[in-house]
């Protein structure tokens, strides 16, 4: 039963320093309180895994956090550059940074093996790509039926997948609608995991075959509204586009980056003073 | 005929090539400008289908991230990222993929990834996304990206996703199921794979635009077709429907045109 706590005590329970973490949702229910906290909590070490790093991992890898990156698309959308990943990959700032870097397909595949319980995933890519030459963990291996080659990948299989949604019930039971991206994959795949969320509710009132997370298979979920901004949670706002934009010239440069986290992160208790920070400098 | 720019050229010539009724695996920035604008053109009936799940989306603006609402609430439905990649794409259901790109070369190999060495990068650049399955399992792939010598170069520092690879039969010999991309379409020109060899050649050039122009943005030894055609301006159609949704798109993202990234 997933138990409903406050994030910041979901994090310190439930994700330490060294552990494999995904915090996922692509450009919808990015869970940025969630990449908040674990900066506000100092984890270190942390090999990090999503899709799209976004602003979150920018956020994560320039704080110091990360050692390994897992990902198959690395930009700021709309806008260009992740500053953070590219000064980590680029110059080793603030200290190196591993990457084992995937396309698309092969992510995704790696998560619906890892919420199925195999060790890796099949299937037809990366052919007369130069990706496989630069990551040892895609490998070829030939269908024992149809002598067909096929790419493997390893399984991802976090030790805590955070992801946002738009609902939980009381009893700790997740809706989420709209772009699902592989939150349900990331959160079946993970050892332990938490759902921030908008409201929590009497009813979820999900139709059937909505996409529900039961409690049973979650272990925390935390009621922090406006936890995706800037990306977006269906039905309750919108895009933040322009914080995006500002997102460049701020992590652009090391010192003003450093500069506004240890301001809006570091120097705010949670994520709703963040917010009332942000929203009284705007 | 009114003015229109060689970006306006590009992307009304890039939504010429997609037929009425095609399933379009569709790439953020230029190729969802061009995919829709066929949409809202000549193809009423295209499915545009986005890596972030949406299948049949008809956004009114341009989405500034492959998983605006937009895209979501204007589908036929929205299915999970893996689905997309397994069922659709890989299961063999799309007719076009329409990619942009950092870099090509002469195969239409491209690169996204890096600029330099791997491991040393020059500019890392943000990587593969769905490109690499899309360049392999689409039916067919178009390519869309502004020329120039910067862009269109000898030799790729990394192929992200392969076109015809090393030439010739190459792109057989690996096995990929699809066809490889059709064309490149340019602010400048269209190319397309020369048989036999499969190397991109000029097959078209837009309208006002010179061999010397396109020989002098290209950073190989580019060659010309034997029976170089003249793209067709864009008529006012095209052009009205281009600038309305890129109007709509700036004012709905405030300033952002989308697709122009």
């Amino acid at each position: 039963m997933a138990q409903i706590l406050s994030l910041s005590e979901a994090i310190q329970r439930f994700v330490h320093d060294g552990e494999t973490v995904a915090l996922e949702g692509f450009t919808h229910l990015i869970p940025t309180a969630a990449a908040h906290e674990l900066i506000r909590q100092n984890r270190r070490d942390l090999t990090l895994v999503r899709m799209t790093p976004d602003l979150v991992y920018d956020l994560l890898i320039g704080a110091g956090c990360a050692k390994r990156l897992i990902f198959s698309w690395g930009g700021n959308p709309g806008v260009g550059s992740l500053h953070r990943l590219r000064d980590a990959v680029e110059k080793g700032w603030p200290h190196k940074l591993d990457i084992s870097e995937h396309s698309h397909a092969a992510l995704a595949n790696a998560y619906v093996a890892g919420a199925s319980n195999l060790p890796f995933a099949v299937l037809r890519g990366y052919q007369g790509s130069d990706l496989a030459k630069v990551n040892p963990d895609i490998k070829t291996i030939e269908c024992p039926f149809t002598g067909e080659k096929l790419a493997a990948v390893p399984s991802v299989r976090p030790d805590v997948t955070v992801i946002h949604a738009q609902k939980a019930d009381r009893q700790g039971n997740v809706l989420i609608q709209g772009i699902l991206g592989v939150q349900k994959e990331a959160a079946l795949a993970a050892q332990r995991c938490i759902v921030t969320v908008e409201e929590i509710v009497d009813d979820l009132q999900a139709p059937m075959n909505a996409c529900v997370l039961p409690t049973w298979a979650l272990s925390a979920v935390c009621v922090v509204p406006g936890g995706a901004h800037p990306s977006y949670a269906h039905g309750y706002y919108e895009r933040d586009n322009r914080f995006y934009q500002a997102w460049d010239p701020i992590a652009r440069d090391r010192d003003t980056f450093t500069q506004w986290i240890d301001t809006y992160i570091r120097g705010t208790a949670d994520f709703a003073a963040f917010q009332a920070k942000l929203a009284a400098e705007a | 005929m009114s003015d229109f720019t060689t970006n306006e050229m590009m992307t009304v010539a890039a939504a010429r090539r997609l037929g009425n009724g095609s399933v379009c695996f569709v790439g953020i920035g230029l190729p969802s400008t061009a995919a829709n604008l066929a949409r809202l053109t000549h193809a009423p009936d295209v499915v545009l289908i986005y890596e972030s799940g949406p299948i049949g989306a008809k956004p009114s603006v341009l989405p500034l991230s492959i998983g605006d609402g937009e895209l979501a609430e204007t589908a036929d439905t929205v299915v999970p990222t893996g689905e997309i990649f397994r069922y659709w794409l890989q299961g063999g259901r799309i007719d076009v993929g329409f990619l942009g790109a950092a870099q090509v070369d002469r195969f239409g190999n491209i690169n996204t990834t890096v600029i330099g060495d791997y491991h040393q990068p020059k500019v890392r650049l943000p990587g593969a996304g769905g490109a690499p399955e899309i360049a392999g399992s689409a039916k067919e792939v178009l390519i869309i990206l502004k020329q120039s010598h910067r862009s269109f170069v000898d030799k790729l520092a990394f192929i992200t996703s392969v076109g015809y690879g090393e030439g010739g039969d190459h792109r057989q010999q690996l096995g990929l199921p699809g066809k490889g991309p059709t064309a490149i379409i340019t602010d400048l020109c269209i190319m397309e794979p020369e048989a036999g060899t499969n190397e991109f050649v000029v097959t078209a050039l837009h309208p006002g635009v010179t061999r010397e122009q396109v020989v002098a943005a290209t950073g190989w030894a580019i060659r010309f077709a034997d029976q170089v055609a003249t793209t067709a301006a864009p008529t006012a159609t095209e052009l009205d429907a281009l600038r309305d949704l890129q109007a709509r798109t700036a004012a709905a993202h405030g300033g952002q045109k989308g697709g122009e990234e």
